[in-house]
């Protein structure tokens, strides 16, 4: 009597034995599941990696058939009769085979990688490699085959085995279609592009090739000594974590060896499925930077606080002395309390950081609330999407996203706007990228081009600052042309009536001249959205940060739902967030005008709650925002400040004005990992502990809560960011006594619902719970608002706007419009990521894009030094010739010290959002004279 | 390291881009174009610039690294970057078949290097032309000179005349008054059933020319019964050595083999026929383009039913998937099977894929009735053969004869005999895969099957008869040099195996063990049929010429186990 089969299970014969197989597996599978691991080496057993079947090292026979099969890609059926092991002439294919690649390997001790899924192959098979060598004759190996053109990844082709992993690596999982298998027969040869060296080919360096590569023949340069030797093994030790960038929450291992994280490979996480983006895997040295805070520093006697172009956050003990934790300890709380005691809570404000856990957010914005007694906390949520939350808690009552970005896979059509994955979340770009390989049309909107746009159905370069025209514009076409889901609006919405209206003029004829898109563009835009089964929206910055930014996300939504794409598999509203907790750290209420989970501080009913959280009274009024601190400062009504990790002196809009702001304080302590251009204004500087230095919670742009872990020792006296946040506290006569982050994890259970059933616990077992999670042991909700809104009636509301100019239009004086932003290479305002080796060296410099015509029309060759002046400051960087850009336009990041781009943006704040318009400023550009043309 | 003045990778000149536009101007952009489109740029250009390409990946959307792939793996394109000098304005292109080499090739080639100024002419060798009844064969251009010696190769490169030789061909008008597109019509008109088409195949006992042998009706069936959008691709890669019988059909009757095609398409409801046509066959190309034309125009197939498409110089594209492949755009590499191409061939759709003289005996059996098709066996044998005879024979060409025929029938009764002074050494029955066959063996009914016990096969009927004359081993040199050449680089037992293989030969003493347990690890693990029949010829002659070898000063050591 044999046990019923699983529906879509059958029966085969493996090795003589009958086996139960499922429907679409492979045999391989099959063996694998029933203990045996069939040789493999062109197989990579992991998501998204498609079998090739390509190497023959896992041949099986099958009864019947004349040749041998490869088991990794023939798929069972019923009744099979397989011979793996029991077939002596599969066995010898296997070996065979592998003798045949063995011949022309260098030997093991002068291998890349050593510990090689190759040499694990040739030691399982019991081959002999000197054996193999004399046996056959040897390929003439013609030039050099080594390529260390590339700062993160040696190519060393005399260990290939063209498997062509790293293809399906690059073109498939990735998507970032570099790598080739070019020639043919013995010939064939893996390329980068037109067989450039890797390091001058338009590879992005996400190292999804040395991950999947079996041999070594691509492997990281940090792993390989000067002769090309090396050992991928030779680590103590593996820590499971999260990465510490962006807001996409990738899954990594760090290794690590004598304490120090060597390596970073990506793991099977839900949002990203085991790949990674150059800085998650190339990006992490920076804990060991020569200018890590390793002491305690207060302020030298008689130092003035200024920005000093000579100083040297290497040599900080020019301008500060050490000291000890005690004494700094003191010295900042004290500061700080003399402050509120003399002048009351008002006086004093503090940024928290969206790069720390959620743990240490709800410590931060408790202290300010209970310890500084005012709301004036905030964070970097405020530069980046406080906009698009301000619109989403206004219509549908939830400022988080309503649907992962994996559900782009299941969607028909997905719009971008103001947004470009592919630099700013590489990793959930590779999910975009193979939704349109798989037929979702892609409409990406953008004033600059983008990589994306080679995939997309339509990328569409529309005027800066004319988003709202050109969304109007789709809404004037979803409506007159009746397309809208009438059945959705009627159950799930309010105020529609109000929006048709309102959009009677905003016709794609009358907004063409605004947008800069034709008529029929727009109409096939809204069409195509429209009518889709599944449609998602997902944005960037580029609709935040405006002046009209929540103008611009309030179109979105109503765009959503108009059209009912909300609430279902494949669709909804997706603001692609930034920093890896900035969802978290919002949720856990670093924002002045809300208690944790948004909850407005003038609720009673809610600020009560908190108050009997704490036991501590909370201030009824919201506190101020990020760039209202800085007037206030030039006010004179905040004096104190305490900034954890976030560095406004480079990252504030109009920065000189802010950086004159907090050199007025009376006293400013900053905790960082470096002494940032913040830091050395910082009257004490408390050195505080890189992601990978401590336990705790990340949220990521899909509400999934994920476990980061410590896997290096703090360096020197550097400490936890809870534990000296808890440390002020107490200073402030807070008796708070959390012994480790699952203390406060725990606290926050019970002030936050969103956090129901996703205990610590779970989160450490699971590495990754998404909320909301109905029950502790249902999965978390991917997509949500199926049957209702989070508002008071259910039902979303529909904002309607017009188009508004931007605030500082061009003009003969200023002809150029200015947009800053992100590179792919560095993150936010640099002090992590130009302080990485790879980083640094594949993007050493300032550079500003500009349109080629542009930029021969200011008579600038690409490389030369150009001169970008606004009304608020000037800056001097090197130029880049991009055929992406728009003519009229430049881009600067804003991460580069010695040119610093928001010296020149301008600080005028979106009423609703408080965020400032960094997309757009007016400026003028000019020849700064020599050249640096590489 | 400072600041990059430009993104990352090759720069897009704007000026290449301009010309790729004007050039391609009006066509499709879709990624299965791309050999199309290289053809343009090389044809236009003599060669493929770096930049042109770079251009072109930009205008098709397609990766560079794509681009590169197929521009590189196509022996007729010439990849020439920034830094590399292009090739001289004129190619002469050697036959290298073993057909040719008998018929002094090597030497040949060797005097035509010897005489050309090297900055205008470049001498290379080339895989089978198709040609193999007029070796030695030489390319000048796209112009085939048979018979080549140095003196009328330096003719044809001194009148400047590259293009294709004409060719004279019974024109739509010739061929409709003769019958033809009678069946296509009956067949469309319901005068005649798809059932009763494939019944009169089936006992026609009709089977895929090409080489496998498939029966075709149950092709036809099996393609029928899938969903539908369905495609039918003609193959006309001939390009099995010593193979000629498809450019001999297609020169002589391409609207019988166009009707056939057409028949098929009919039989399976298909979309759209795809014919490709190997681009060693120049000449035909304006051939079938005028024919379809044709066609259109007596309103027989709407434009855009027919697709002509050209190869570009790999022999695996032969193969029916790796046809398939190439027809996408890509590098000819073979699919695994299953899928079959009838599940999902071109596009990842249900495809029909029929050698050109497997669509023309189509017509061809609907009016003269499959029972006389069948009829005209040797030994039991089924059918009518086209053998593509070359060699040491008085009359080698294109020689219909019916299945079963034995060597010794056929050159005796087809061919004139042996050519003059020469004495039967052995044969090759299938082209370079089917193996050896010694002169004792002269007597085997040559059909599907009936080689197979004697570790050859028939097909595709090109048969090269060697005499006593020729050095055995430097044919095997030559035909393992063909299959090392023509390797796709996919899979490890054919990529390095036919190398390895070739460099076994190239030693004093063979280890007949050694090089019998390479050649089954070919046989047994390689993806396709290129790697499994590579060791045929050497492990034929271990099994039959270990005398002859001995003879030749090649010692042979150790019992080759695995015959």
């Amino acid at each position: 009597m044999s046990a019923p089969l699983p529906p879509e299970a059958f029966e085969l014969s493996l090795d003589g034995r009958s086996v139960v197989a499922r429907a679409g597996e492979t045999l391989w599978q099959v063996a694998r599941r029933h203990g045996e691991t069939i040789p493999h080496l062109c197989l990579r057993d992991a998501p998204g990696y498609r079998a090739d079947g390509n190497c023959r090292a896992c041949m099986v026979e099958i009864e019947g058939e004349k040749a041998l099969a490869a088991s990794c890609i023939r798929e069972a059926r019923p009744g099979m009769v397989v011979r793996s092991t029991s077939s002596e002439r599969a066995c010898r294919a296997r070996a065979d085979v592998v003798t045949l690649l063995l011949a022309d390997q260098p030997p093991r001790t002068a291998a890349p990688d050593r510990s090689s899924s190759f040499w694990h192959t040739v030691e399982a098979l019991g081959l002999d490699g000197d054996a193999a060598r004399r046996g056959l004759p040897r390929r003439e190996q013609g030039a050099v085959r080594r390529d260390d053109s590339h700062p993160a990844m040696h190519v060393d082709l005399g260990a290939c085995i063209q498997c062509g992993l790293c293809v399906r690596a690059c073109r498939e999982v990735q998507v970032n279609d570099v790598i080739g298998l070019a020639h043919r027969g013995a010939r064939s040869q893996v390329v980068f592009d037109f067989d450039d060296p890797m390091g001058e080919s338009t590879c992005v360096g996400c190292g999804e090739c040395v991950q999947a590569c079996p041999t070594g023949a691509l492997m990281p340069a940090g792993l390989v000594d000067a002769t090309g030797r090396g050992d991928s093994a030779a680590t103590d030790r593996q820590v499971h974590s999260v990465c510490p960038y962006c807001g996409v929450g990738c899954q990594l291992t760090y290794h690590v060896k004598d304490d120090r994280i060597v390596d970073v490979t990506g793991r099977n996480g839900p949002s990203n499925l085991g790949r990674l983006c150059v800085k998650g895997r190339f990006g992490l040295d920076y804990l060991g930077h020569p200018a890590r805070l390793t002491r305690p520093l207060v302020r030298g006697p008689g130092v003035p606080k200024a920005l000093d172009p000579d100083f040297d956050p290497a040599r900080p003990l020019t301008h500060f002395r050490e000291a000890s934790w005690e004494e700094a300890l003191d010295r900042a709380a004290s500061g700080l309390r003399t402050l509120r005691d003399e002048h009351g809570p008002a006086a004093l404000a503090g940024f928290g950081s969206a790069k720390c856990s959620n743990e240490e957010a709800w410590l931060f914005q408790k202290l300010v609330r209970t310890g500084f007694g005012s709301n004036n906390v905030d964070h970097c949520t405020r530069l980046c999407h406080a906009s698009s939350v301000a619109a989403l808690m206004e219509c549908i009552g939830s400022g988080a996203v309503t649907a992962s970005f994996m559900q782009v896979l299941q969607a028909d059509v997905a719009i971008l706007v103001g947004c470009n994955p592919a630099v700013n979340h590489p990793v959930a770009a590779t999910f975009f990228k193979q939704a349109a390989k798989r037929g979702t049309k892609l409409i990406v909107l953008d004033p600059r081009g983008q990589a994306l746009g080679d995939y997309a159905y339509r990328m569409v370069r529309f005027t800066p600052g004319a988003d709202v025209a050109l969304l109007d514009a789709l809404l004037n076409v979803i409506v007159t042309e009746g397309l809208h889901d009438a059945e959705f609006i009627a159950r799930h919405t309010e105020g529609f009536e109000a929006l048709a209206r309102h959009l009677r003029t905003t016709t794609p004829e009358a907004m063409a001249p605004l947008c800069g898109v034709p008529p029929e563009e727009i109409r096939d835009i809204a069409r195509t959205y429209a009518t889709a089964e599944r449609a998602m929206i997902f944005w960037g910055m580029g609709i935040s940060q405006h002046v009209h930014g929540t103008d611009n996300a309030r179109c979105l939504v109503s765009l959503a739902l108009a059209t009912g794409h909300v609430g279902r598999p494949g669709t909804g509203l997706h603001p692609l967030r930034g920093q890896n907790n900035v969802q978290g750290a919002s949720d856990a209420g670093l924002i002045p005008m809300v208690l944790p989970d948004y909850h407005p501080v003038g609720n009673a009913l809610y600020r009560a709650a908190f108050e009997e959280l704490w036991g501590a009274r909370l201030d009824p009024e919201p506190g101020l925002t990020v760039v209202e601190v800085m007037h206030a400062i030039h006010a004179g009504t905040v004096r104190g400040m305490y900034i954890l990790g976030e560095n406004p002196a480079m990252s504030d809009p109009d920065v000189d004005r802010t950086r004159a702001a907090l050199a007025r304080l009376e006293h400013l302590v900053v905790q960082d990992l470096f002494v940032t251009e913040t830091a050395q204004l910082a009257d004490v500087i408390l050195p505080a502990s890189a992601w990978p230095e401590k336990d705790g919670t990340a949220t990521n742009t899909n509400r999934q809560v994920q476990m980061g872990r410590a896997a290096v020792p703090l360096p020197g006296d550097a400490r936890p960011d809870w534990w000296i946040i808890q440390e002020i506290a107490r200073r402030f006569g807070l008796a708070w006594n959390y012994a480790h982050p699952r203390d406060v994890f725990a606290e926050m259970q019970q002030g936050m619902d969103s956090l129901a059933n996703l205990s610590w616990q779970r989160i450490d077992r699971d590495d990754s719970v998404t909320y909301p999670s109905l029950a502790a042991d249902a999965p978390g909700e991917d997509v949500v608002f199926a049957d209702r809104f989070p508002t008071a009636s259910g039902k979303a509301r529909f904002s309607p706007v017009l188009p508004l100019p931007p605030d500082e239009p061009v003009d003969d004086a200023y002809p150029l419009v200015l947009i800053t932003g992100r590179q792919l290479e560095h993150w936010h305002t640099g002090a992590m990521t130009r302080r990485t080796r790879v980083l640094d060296a594949l993007e050493p410099e300032a550079v500003a894009s500009l349109a080629p015509g542009e930029l021969a029309r200011l008579g600038i060759a690409p490389g030369g030094r150009v001169r970008i002046a606004t009304r608020r400051g000037r800056v001097e960087l090197a130029a880049r010739a991009d055929p992406l850009m728009r003519e009229g336009m430049v881009f600067v990041p804003f991460c580069y010290a010695e040119a610093p781009a928001n010296r020149l943006t301008n600080p005028s704040l979106d009423p609703f959002g408080k965020i400032p318009e960094f997309k757009y400023a007016a400026c003028r550009v000019e020849p700064a004279g020599g050249s640096d043309l590489v | 390291m400072r600041a990059r003045g430009l993104p990352r990778g090759r720069a897009l000149d704007p000026g290449a881009l301009r010309e790729v536009e004007d050039l391609l101007a009006g066509t499709s952009r879709d990624g299965d174009q791309l050999l199309e489109h290289l053809h343009l740029l090389q044809d236009r250009l003599g060669h493929l610039p770096a930049r042109h390409l770079r251009a072109l990946a930009t205008w098709m959307r397609l990766p560079m690294a794509a681009v590169f792939e197929t521009a590189t793996f196509y022996a007729h394109f010439d990849f020439v970057d920034d830094d590399e000098s292009p090739p001289p304005a004129l190619t002469l292109r050697v036959c290298s078949s073993l057909s040719c080499q008998l018929a002094g090739a090597d030497a040949l080639g060797r005097e035509l290097a010897r005489g050309v100024d090297p900055a205008r002419v470049r001498v290379m060798t080339a895989p089978c032309m198709g040609r193999c009844q007029e070796a030695p064969v030489v390319q000048a251009g796209r112009r085939h000179v048979g018979r080549a010696t140095p003196a009328r190769v330096q003719d044809v490169v001194e009148s400047g005349r590259f293009d294709p030789e004409p060719i004279d061909w019974p024109r739509f008008a010739a061929y409709r008054s003769a019958g033809g597109y009678r069946v296509l019509e009956d067949l469309r008109a319901g005068r005649v059933t798809v059932e009763a088409l494939a019944a009169e195949l089936e006992a026609a006992g009709l089977r895929g020319l090409g080489g496998a042998g498939f029966p075709t009706h149950r092709k036809w069936r099996l393609v029928r019964a899938e969903p539908a959008p369905r495609y039918v691709v003609i193959n006309a890669d001939e390009g099995e050595p010593g193979t000629f019988k498809d450019r001999h059909y297609l020169e002589r009757a391409p609207h019988q083999c166009l009707e056939g095609a057409l028949v098929s398409a009919e039989a399976v409801g298909a979309a759209a026929i795809y014919v490709y046509l190997r681009d060693e066959y120049p000449g035909l190309h304006r051939v079938l383009r005028e024919a379809i034309a044709e066609i259109e125009t007596a309103g027989l197939a709407p434009s855009g039913f027919i697709f002509l498409r050209r190869g570009a110089g790999a022999y695996i594209c032969g193969e029916e998937s790796a046809l398939i492949e190439s027809l996408e755009g890509k590098p000819g590499k073979p699919r695994h099977r299953p899928p079959y191409v009838a599940e999902r061939g071109l596009f990842g759709r249900p495809t029909l894929v029929n050698n050109v003289e497997t669509a023309y005996w189509i017509p061809e059996i609907h009016r003269r009735g499959g029972e006389w098709f069948a009829r005209q066996g040797r030994r039991g044998r089924k059918g009518l053969r086209s053998f593509s005879v070359s060699g040491r024979v008085s009359h080698p060409g294109v020689h219909v004869a019916p299945a079963g025929i034995t060597l010794r029938e056929l050159v005796d009764e087809y061919c004139g005999g042996m050519a003059d002074g020469h004495e039967l050494l052995g044969y090759l029955p299938g082209g370079a895969s089917g193996g050896i066959l010694p002169a004792s063996l002269a007597d085997l009914p040559l059909d599907f099957g009936t080689l197979e016990p004697h570790g050859c096969f028939i097909g595709s009927a090109g048969i090269i008869v060697l005499s006593t004359a020729d050095e055995l081993r430097a044919a095997l040199v030559n035909l393992v040099a063909f299959f090392s050449d023509e390797s796709c680089g996919q899979c490890t037992p054919c990529r390095i195996g036919t190398e390895k293989m070739l460099a076994l030969l190239a030693r004093e003493t063979w280890d007949a063990e050694q090089l019998a347990r390479l050649a089954q690890v070919m046989a047994d693990a390689s993806i396709c049929g290129l790697g499994q029949a590579a060791p045929n010829p050497v492990l034929a002659s271990l099994r039959y010429f270990r005398g002859r070898l001995a003879a030749e000063g090649v010692r042979v050591v150790g019992q080759d186990s695995a015959t």
